[in-house]
């Protein structure tokens, strides 16, 4: 295997990317002690953001 | 707690990317060493997330959050008294005689420092350890899975062994150590946002510190005597028990993490493995312990949040991780939280299995069994031994749950057989003097020791089986000091006996021994990629660190 954080990096990019997606698509799905946040918003867009750090990191390591 | 499909999806996702790492690190293997030992050929970066993630286990996790819930604070003293200082020993002082020695396991250097029958002893106990280890685990994720989200024991035990035992046959141990970086990863991801939930909701430190006991949020303050805290532990014990004789016992002695720092490419990157692993390492508390803590906080602010009760009466902590996620976290994320379960355990099965094919393989069954095969055959072995590995933790999962006591037992008994080895290593390594009789018998008489400490005195109940002449305030007083004595014994024990036997020559001790070994000259990396300075930035935080939290 290559490089590790191309797997990785797609693996947590779709992960964030399915919950961004329940976010928008139900934003009812909250939990009992939110506090009014909506987690899976917030927590999709991290996910994402490190998924795409990831790709970000190796493809810099390739040029 | 409700699971909707989205969760099952994510879980799915994981179980299949798990599975392509293994087929994807297949292509690499043509060796026993590829599959046992990854033939020195992993970048450090993942070798040093490795090596943390293979002691994250589902019990750690689970456990840590417990322990912040029942002890507060002080829990921390695990990672900042404990795990860090001794992963800053193994790099700087340690791996240079592990990878410098070239043996391919804890046992065999044994072998090349001392001789036959110390290697022996530690290969049979280490293969027996592992096994029982992986097995209470699997049984304790197993009971948790049935009571929190109602799947079947059976279910939950034999697809996530099923699902360990496919990518670490397919990949070895290059599968094992790829699988554990996302596992660390998911880990991280899918814990530190209900870390800061709960804290968020528990008022932070302000809003904990008022709701709760001074206690349970100091780490050195209250340890000035036992009654003061409710660990039942004085700084003596905990210093020297936990922090030196336990810790250093675990890191760096125990097979399971070396052998993460043993794949590493070079020599430089063998050393450097605990040492950048101690970073995340330093900050594992605000991730695991924390949740607890704010859990306890949340309960005496009448937020609607409460622990369950045991059966037996008394909160159970062993609940706290997972009710705090089905109170703060919405289906979509509770699958990212159960994916990070689950990769917890999976990551400490696969530590567990990987360690033991590679004892077996070399120390079992090339030592003692057949000695001269091509290196096919033992490549086979290695396989058939995975196999085995994870048949008998299954099987022990399931004894598990019929002896139920004989369990807590072997646990109780785990958590102290690397300390008196830690005093075998330190002589070996440190003292050529130390001969192959004084580390056999003095480790022997250790762990002799420890039996009979255990046999003589009692805490919580336990223990005792001989006659109670002593009462600890705490099972974990009982725990440390059975260390202290074990490590003590083991120490003048094998002192003793080497100086009355027969050292081995000069000549028989290069890369082996302080003093005999060559130091390959400082590669060509930047300073604080050295690892003096990174010890030393290592330690700087640590007491940052114990000064803010004290």
């Amino acid at each position: 295997m290559d490089d590790l954080r191309v797997p990785t990096g797609f693996l947590f990019s779709l992960l964030g990317i399915i919950l961004l997606v329940h976010a928008v698509v139900n934003p009812a799905a909250r939990a009992p002690m939110d506090a009014n946040i909506n987690v899976n918003l917030w927590c999709g867009l991290v996910l994402l953001v490190f998924g795409g750090i990831l790709l970000w990191l190796s493809r810099r390591a390739k040029s | 707690m409700t699971i909707s499909p989205i969760d099952y999806v994510i879980l799915a996702i994981y179980f299949a990317f798990v599975l392509g790492i293994g087929w994807l690190a297949k292509q690499r293997i043509s060796t026993s060493e590829d599959f046992l030992t990854s033939g020195h050929s992993v970048p450090v970066w993942i070798t040093s997330l490795a090596f943390i993630a293979a002691n994250l286990g589902a019990q750690e996790m689970i456990g840590m959050c417990a322990s912040g819930a029942k002890y507060g604070l002080m829990t921390c003293q695990f990672y900042w008294l404990g795990a860090v200082p001794a992963m800053v020993f193994v790099g700087l002082f340690m791996m240079p005689f592990y990878y410098g020695s070239k043996a391919r396991s804890v046992p065999e250097y044994l072998k090349l420092r001392f001789d036959e029958k110390t290697r022996g002893l530690n290969a049979i106990t280490f293969a027996v350890m592992t096994i029982f280890s992986s097995g209470i685990s699997m049984y304790a994720l197993g009971l948790l899975f049935e009571l929190v989200l109602g799947w079947s024991f059976t279910n939950s035990v034999l697809l996530s062994a099923a699902i360990v035992l496919i990518y670490t046959l397919l990949g070895g141990l290059t599968s094992a150590i790829y699988n554990e970086v996302v596992q660390f990863f998911l880990i991280i991801l899918g814990f530190a946002p209900l870390s800061i939930l709960a804290v968020e909701r528990a008022g932070g430190w302000k809003g904990m510190s008022a709701h709760l006991q001074p206690v349970m949020l100091h780490t050195w303050k209250y340890l000035g005597h036992s009654s003061e805290n409710p660990m039942g532990v004085e700084a003596f014990s905990m210093i020297f028990g936990l922090g030196f004789v336990l810790s250093f016992g675990y890191w760096c002695t125990n097979f399971l993490v070396i052998q993460r720092a043993m794949a590493a490419k070079t020599f430089e990157g063998a050393r450097q493995t605990p040492l950048i692993a101690a970073f995340p390492k330093i900050f594992m508390p605000f991730v695991v312990i924390f949740p607890g803590i704010a859990a306890v906080a949340l309960m005496s602010m009448s937020s609607g949040y409460s622990l369950p009760l045991k059966a037996s009466g008394g909160y159970d902590y062993d609940q706290a991780l997972t009710t705090l996620m089905s109170q703060f976290y919405p289906s979509g994320m509770l699958g990212i939280g159960l994916t990070a379960l689950m990769a917890s355990f999976m990551s400490g099965m696969a530590g567990n299995v990987t360690a033991f094919n590679t004892v077996f393989t070399y120390d079992l069954y090339q030592s003692y069994m057949r000695r001269n095969a091509p290196d096919s055959h033992y490549l086979a072995v290695g396989r058939v031994t995975t196999v085995l590995g994870v048949l008998l933790s299954v099987g022990t999962a399931y004894l598990a749950t019929a002896f139920n006591n004989i369990m807590d037992f072997l646990q109780l008994v785990f958590g102290f057989v690397n300390g008196p080895l830690f005093a075998t290593f330190l002589l070996g390594m440190f003292w050529k003097r130390t001969t192959g009789h004084g580390a056999f018998w003095g480790y022997l008489s250790g762990l002799t020791a420890a039996g009979l400490t255990l046999g003589l005195t009692v805490a919580e109940g336990k223990g005792g089986w001989i006659a109670p002449v002593h009462q600890f305030p705490s099972s974990m007083a009982q725990n440390f000091w059975i260390a202290l004595i074990a490590w003590s014994a083991c120490f003048f024990v094998t002192i003793l006996i080497s100086l009355a036997t027969k050292p081995k020559p000069a000549s028989e001790l290069t890369n082996l021994v302080y003093g005999h070994t060559e130091m390959p000259p400082a590669a060509n990396v930047p300073w604080f990629q050295r690892p003096v300075p990174l010890a030393v930035i290592v330690l700087a935080l640590l007491v940052v660190m114990n000064v803010i939290f004290w």
